[in-house]
């Protein structure tokens, strides 16, 4: 039997947790449908987390493509069925990639070793420069922290997961809340180990009963700790720690039941959630937000 | 005096001209080994200069391999180790924030060569600090004189010559001291 995964209309980090509700329930070898048909917007995080859910099913799962032509096509252009055409049956409508959407700063990107975030690096800091400076009104050299960061994240796959995962960048206008501000978002998720795990195989790693993929998330994005004993590891989520603090920006970091977020003002998320439903692997999200005048830098 | 550029040394070890950023912590292990070789091949006195003018970004990782991991081989708690020196140049503000991140982490400095002279960054106290811009203005220096500068005795200013010494901060040369970057390149 199929079982249905219904995706929501309008799919982000948040709303994400709906599909991996849904997936709790079902046998991890069951056969499912991850039905978009109704789905009219995702951020990169959703592109890319429906990405990780298709890597992560034992028995290859069908997806129906949205029915709306903009979204589809949208997606397309966002490179996500080129991807998600090797791990899913797909059905309905896929409409072929155009080229000259502007808001995608890169695409849909497979990251399974270093070369690849040299390749993700090397595109995206031309166009982020531009973005950065025209649409969120952020001086030339947050683009050189923003490429650090990008490329830090990118490589918690290639150490940490196991295996390989996606990334994906996108200019969009934050709508939740006035003042509604452009923002530029990075999404890198896998379906590898995860950072509970990563972290546990730290040879004589102490485990209490307070040991859980919260406490592994606090571990690793607040206090910089890694699987290595090498004192350099663990630097890398610090740095990039300090340059969302630097630039007003947000991190999310989800792994296994737990999620934790670095969350500035303009936003009104919890710093950190337990027991939500489990999903494999590690989803990070950066939002960098547009400069208005008596922002932080 | 030697000289390596790191873009040049990245290049040939991705074996890709395409390649101007120091990302990812294999690069950095593989640049970094690279530059080891070519100290290596030196006299067991020597002063190189670590040239980052064609480098377009470096992230943490890189940063943690390419300059903190070369720092900590040759900052020698054996005063008769090897003697290998850094002067590092062409750095900028878009690199220097990563560096500085790893220098803090693994507490150790470096002279970093600029328009305008070298200066010591990094992690350094105050007197070491003061002392190093001592030596570094005298040229060639002696305890005596940096027992003046920092108001102590000359056994406190040999001390904290001592640990510049063991940070490969300042040089030693017959009985004084010459900080890096103090020296012309053709008098190193």
């Amino acid at each position: 039997m199929t079982s249905v995964i219904t995706v929501p209309q309008s799919l982000d980090d948040r709303t994400f947790e709906q599909v991996v509700e849904q997936l709790a329930a079902v046998p991890a070898d069951a056969k499912v449908l991850v039905d978009a048909r109704h789905t009219r917007w995702s951020s990169p995080y959703g592109l890319t987390a429906l990405l990780t859910l298709g890597q992560s099913r034992a028995e290859k799962a069908g997806f129906a493509v949205p029915e709306a032509e903009e979204t589809a096509s949208y997606w397309a252009r966002a490179g996500f069925f080129r991807h998600a055409e090797e791990l899913f049956e797909l059905s309905g409508s896929v409409p072929k990639a155009k080229s000259g959407e502007s808001s995608v700063l890169l695409e849909v990107t497979s990251v399974a070793n270093s070369d690849d975030v040299h390749t993700v690096v090397g595109r995206i800091q031309q166009k982020a420069q531009k973005m950065l400076a025209t649409e969120l009104h952020i001086e030339s050299r947050a683009t050189v922290g923003f490429a650090m960061t990008l490329s830090e994240i990118c490589q918690n796959i290639v150490e940490h997961a196991g295996r390989g995962g996606w990334v994906a960048v996108q200019a969009y206008t934050y709508r939740q809340r006035p003042p509604h501000r452009r923002l530029i978002v990075i999404a890198v998720c896998d379906a590898g180990l995860g950072f509970r795990q990563s972290l546990e195989s730290l040879p004589g790693r102490v485990r209490d009963e307070r040991w859980d993929d919260a406490a592994a998330l606090e571990e690793a994005v607040i206090r910089g700790g890694s699987r290595f004993r090498d004192p350099g590891r663990g630097q890398g989520l610090a740095g990039v720690r300090k340059y969302i603090g630097r630039w007003d920006g947000k991190l999310t970091v989800r792994s296994g039941t737990a999620r934790i977020a670095i969350v500035p003002s303009w936003d009104e998320d919890v710093p950190l959630e337990e027991k939500l439903a489990p999903f494999p692997g590690a989803q990070v999200q950066v939002i960098i937000p547009e400069r208005v005048s008596g922002s932080p830098r | 005096m030697n000289h390596i550029d790191v873009s040049t040394v990245l290049r040939q070890t991705l074996s890709c001209e395409l390649y101007s950023n120091l990302v990812t912590r294999p690069t950095g292990a593989a640049v970094r080994t690279q530059i080891e070789a070519l100290v290596a091949d030196t006299l067991d006195h020597s002063l190189t200069v670590i040239d980052f003018s064609h480098v377009g970004m470096i992230d943490f990782s890189c940063a943690d391999e390419v300059v903190a991991k070369l720092l900590l081989q040759y900052v020698a708690e054996d005063p008769d180790a090897r003697e290998a020196y850094f002067l590092f140049r062409g750095v900028t503000d878009d690199h220097w924030d990563a560096i500085e991140t790893v220098l803090e982490r693994h507490s150790l400095a470096l002279v970093l060569e600029t328009d305008d002279g070298a200066h010591v960054m990094g992690q350094v106290n105050d007197g070491e600090r003061m002392a190093w811009e001592k030596v570094y203005e005298l040229g060639r220096a002696v305890p005596a004189d940096i027992a003046i500068a920092l108001g102590a005795g000359t056994s406190e200013a040999e001390r904290v010559l001592e640990i510049l010494h063991r940070r490969r901060l300042v040089m030693r040369l017959d009985d004084g001291y010459v900080a890096v970057g103090g020296l012309g390149e053709t008098d190193a």
